[in-house]
């Protein structure tokens, strides 16, 4: 919109302002510019001198591993937090943001991971929160309406301005944060992992979008773990390791194995775990599982499902089609309405949770900090629980303080999780390293079933390779695996068979070897299972509920 | 055994009676509600304002500067609430359970202190709450001489409704209280400061609570009694559960509870026990809450976050 009669040079013709190449800013002003920012927390610099660059109308990808800095980095650019060094410099002017609504104010706009949205009110009330259209004093809802079906429509961000947010799928709800942004006229639009909840095609949707926003001017910045978004959608990308802007480059001109070199520092590319031995009996069978969710709905819905030892079966599914409850019913954290579990020839449907244990089950839960973890506790009493039962770590219903540290080490140095000592209260580690604490527990029982549910959500590269190891073992050793993951790579890479979860229903399997992203995603998306799996939810609870 | 005599324009009287000053502490915890604070204080505010409000129209001999310092009590102490709930991060529970037993002791205190009472204080000195029949209205038959017939702050109540009712759903205000209350860290990453918002919805409680205090001691009769309130608070607090937070909702709520209360006053004139009869209202509280948790189970929604 600005550009100066250089800017044209090389410019693709179309319809749009001009999107500038990044190798072309050189000689103007940067739409964004962090120059040595440099943030410190006790014990940790999160930030160490970063020098970005971002120029107008580009899409920059964020790469880093958990701890790398992004997220501080970009809460310094948001203005929840104050750099200890370093300026933030929009279109050549030098700013300072002490809260998110100066950043907003002058023009920047987050995507946070988790939304933050008001379930109760309407896509337009959620827009226009703080920033109300009104007409004698009282809210205008019919303009309200307007001006956001008007902003939705320009980049094809399909919203019901008066739907409730509650009702409406997590694909919108990212629409409804990105409208936020654009209502409040954001130029730079900041995306926080905003693929992590979205199926394979939402996600090509959204780079749509992405790619329209950016050919009108608006500038991107988007936090991303996956390399084949970055090479997919971004034009430059920066990488940070350690709290260090380590690379800055041009993605046409750069490759994912280069990406990776730099986000780690070694050569890693996640493979594939192939199985070595057949599967053998039946550990865990589900029949007819069925459940209802806290409001009363069917989430679970006559779900048959057979997990044999020395195999990987993997779930996938979009976030809320039933894979957290099917976890939370087989483990027993969340009663059946109906159907039949059987763990290790134990028929277990109306057991608790210390009899499914019993019976041979190990169970990752996906909530690490809430149900993985005591967060206050530490690292010992947290490897030690479900332990604690038998063996060597109770006498006489007395705990061994002794041989509870002593394990708690051993399992520290086996997992290798950095953490101070067995004594340091485990709500202090990083992603990762938490997650650690949770595999190395569970994967100590020697369990013939291990349920693994979104075992790498989060954890960065090196960590997702430590786990997916740990489960190709414990499947080697012969033992079961159910892996439930949004992770399509992830289920691809460890799983021999994959089921698929829309609604409440298996609604396809899949052999690992021939399944391709796309053939899942689509399956996913409810798509490719005829006429009736989408109706069921809703009002038949009773006939499948029995 | 219930003659249609039961359902006379007296029973409609008593009912308003009861129900104002219920009405208008549950509009308070209402609006606490909707600002994300649960609000059990409202019974020790009311009662703070009932004690306050006599001390006011005694000491002035007008009884609009009584309720004036109920208000101002039922403020005051409901800014204790709102500094250790929203500044210092309290838990509020704990917070209005301390503040409802000290709204006991305190006013049993002053009574003897000033007055040198115990139990009930009655003066002549006292002046109370005088209705205003409105004109005409007021002639019209059956509801006309009840509804039209309240003391100013019967009056205010009615109006209470239909304003917060305005407030909360139609102006930015309302918006914006309503997500204050539903996820403060959205409205606070949009520049809503949430805190803002909790205050003015305690201090805005402390007022209407202050006034069911002055209605009830001023109003309703012309005397202060330890414990007064004797569990009105706590009634309101159960209308705004089972209303959801909806002003309309909180005013069935009420009536229901006035309706309770009044029934309850008629059948110990027809003989029953009065232990009895005075329980009715409780047991209206039972059964609603017992209704309500329903409710409530049905309604947590899964909300995607």
């Amino acid at each position: 919109m600005d550009e100066g009669p250089g800017g044209l040079r090389g410019s693709p013709p179309g319809p749009f302002p001009v999107r500038i190449a990044a190798h072309e800013e050189g000689d103007r002003v940067a739409e964004l510019e962090l120059r040595g920012i440099t943030k410190r927390f006790p014990g940790v610099l999160a930030n160490d001198q970063i020098d970005i660059s971002v120029a107008k109308g580009e899409i920059h990808a964020l790469m880093g591993e958990n701890g790398a800095g992004k997220s501080t980095l970009m809460s310094i650019l948001y203005g929840l937090y104050q750099p200890d060094a370093g300026e933030i410099w929009l279109r050549g002017e030098r700013r300072r943001f002490s809260s998110p609504i100066e950043a907003i104010d002058a023009g920047l706009g987050m995507v946070f991971q988790a939304f933050k949205l008001f379930p109760s009110l309407t896509v337009a009330e959620n827009v226009i929160y703080r920033e109300e259209v009104t007409r004698r004093g009282l809210l205008d809802h019919r303009e309200a309406n307007r001006r956001v079906t008007e902003i939705a429509d320009r980049y094809g961000l399909a919203v019901d301005p008066t739907a409730r947010v509650e009702r409406v799928p997590v694909g919108v709800l990212q629409r409804v944060e990105i409208l936020k942004a654009l209502y409040r006229d954001a130029q730079v639009l900041i995306l926080d992992e905003p693929t992590a909840v979205l199926t394979p095609q939402e996600a090509e949707r959204l780079f749509t979008i992405l790619r329209a926003l950016a050919d009108d001017g608006r500038t991107i910045i988007f936090i991303t773990h996956k390399l084949k978004e970055v090479m997919a959608i971004s034009d430059r990308v920066t990488i940070l390791r350690d709290g260090r802007a380590v690379a800055s480059l041009t993605t046409r001109e750069t490759t994912a194995a280069e990406i990776t070199r730099h986000m780690t520092g070694r050569d890693v590319e996640l493979r594939a775990w192939p199985v070595t031995r057949p599967a053998g009996a039946p550990v865990l069978t589900c029949e007819g599982l069925s459940a209802t969710g806290d409001d009363g709905r069917v989430v679970l819905d006559s779900v048959d499902l057979t997990v044999r030892a020395g195999e990987i079966v993997g779930i996938a599914g979009v976030a809320g089609n039933g894979q957290t409850e099917l976890a939370e019913v087989i483990a027993g954290l969340r009663t059946a309405a109906g159907g039949v579990v059987t763990i290790a020839g134990t028929e277990v449907s109306r057991a608790g949770v210390a009899a499914r244990r019993k019976a041979g089950l190990a169970y990752i839960p996906e909530d690490r900090h809430g149900v993985g973890t005591a967060p206050t506790a530490d690292a010992t009493d947290n490897l030690s629980l479900g332990h604690h039962r038998s063996g060597p770590l109770v006498r006489r219903g007395v705990l061994q303080r002794g041989q509870m540290v002593e394990r708690a080490r051993e399992l520290i140095a086996r997992f290798q999780i950095k953490i101070a000592g067995p004594g340091t209260m485990v709500g202090t580690l990083s992603g990762g390293n938490l997650q650690k604490i949770v595999v190395a527990r569970e994967m100590a029982y020697h369990a013939p079933l291990l349920i693994a549910e979104q075992p790498t959500r989060g954890v960065d590269i090196g960590a997702i390779e430590f786990v997916h190891q740990q489960i190709a073992q414990y499947r080697d050793g012969g033992g079961a695996v159910l892996l439930i993951s949004a992770e399509l790579s992830e289920i691809l890479n460890l799983a021999q068979r994959i089921l698929v979860m829309f609604e409440g229903r298996v609604v396809a399997e899949l052999d690992a070897a021939t399944a391709t992203e796309s053939e899942l995603g689509l399956f996913m998306a409810g798509g490719g299972t005829g006429i009736s799996a989408v109706t069921t939810v809703d009002g038949t609870e009773s006939e499948h509920a029995r | 055994m219930f003659s249609v005599e039961l359902l006379d324009s007296a029973l409609f009287a008593s009912v308003f009676r009861a129900l104002i000053p219920i009405l208008l502490a549950a509009i308070g915890g209402l609006i606490c509600e909707r600002a994300g604070v649960f609000n059990i204080g409202l019974e020790g505010l009311m009662l703070s304002g009932a004690f306050a409000a006599v001390a006011g129209s005694y000491f002035s001999g007008s009884a609009y500067a009584g309720v004036l310092s109920g208000v101002v009590a039922g403020v005051a102490v409901s800014s204790v609430l709102a500094y250790g709930a929203v500044t210092r991060k309290g838990d509020p529970i704990v917070l209005a359970v301390a503040l409802n037993l000290f709204a006991v002791g305190i006013t049993a205190f002053l009574l003897v202190a000033v007055w040198d009472v115990r139990g009930v204080f009655q003066d002549p000195r006292i002046v109370g709450l005088k209705t205003m029949p409105i004109p005409a209205l007021s002639q019209l038959p059956w509801l006309g001489s009840v509804l039209f017939n309240l003391t100013l702050v019967g009056y205010v109540a009615l109006l209470v409704v239909p304003v917060v009712q305005l407030v909360l759903f139609r102006t930015a205000v309302g918006l914006r209280l309503r997500g204050v209350g539903e996820r403060p860290l959205a409205a606070s990453s949009l520049g809503v400061q949430p805190g803002r918002y909790q205050y003015g919805a305690i201090l805005a409680s402390g007022a209407l609570c202050g006034l069911a205090g002055a209605q009830l001691s001023l109003g309703n009769v012309v005397q202060f009694a330890e414990n007064m309130t004797s569990g009105r608070g706590w009634i309101a607090v159960v209308a705004v559960m089972l209303a959801r937070a909806h002003p309309v909702g909180v005013l069935g709520a009420a009536l229901l509870f006035g309706f309770a209360e009044a029934i309850g006053f008629r059948l110990q004139g027809n003989g029953l026990p009065s232990q009895l009869t005075d329980a009715a209202p409780y047991v209206v509280t039972l059964v609603a809450l017992v209704v309500a948790r329903r409710q409530f189970a049905r309604a947590s929604t899964s909300v995607a976050t």
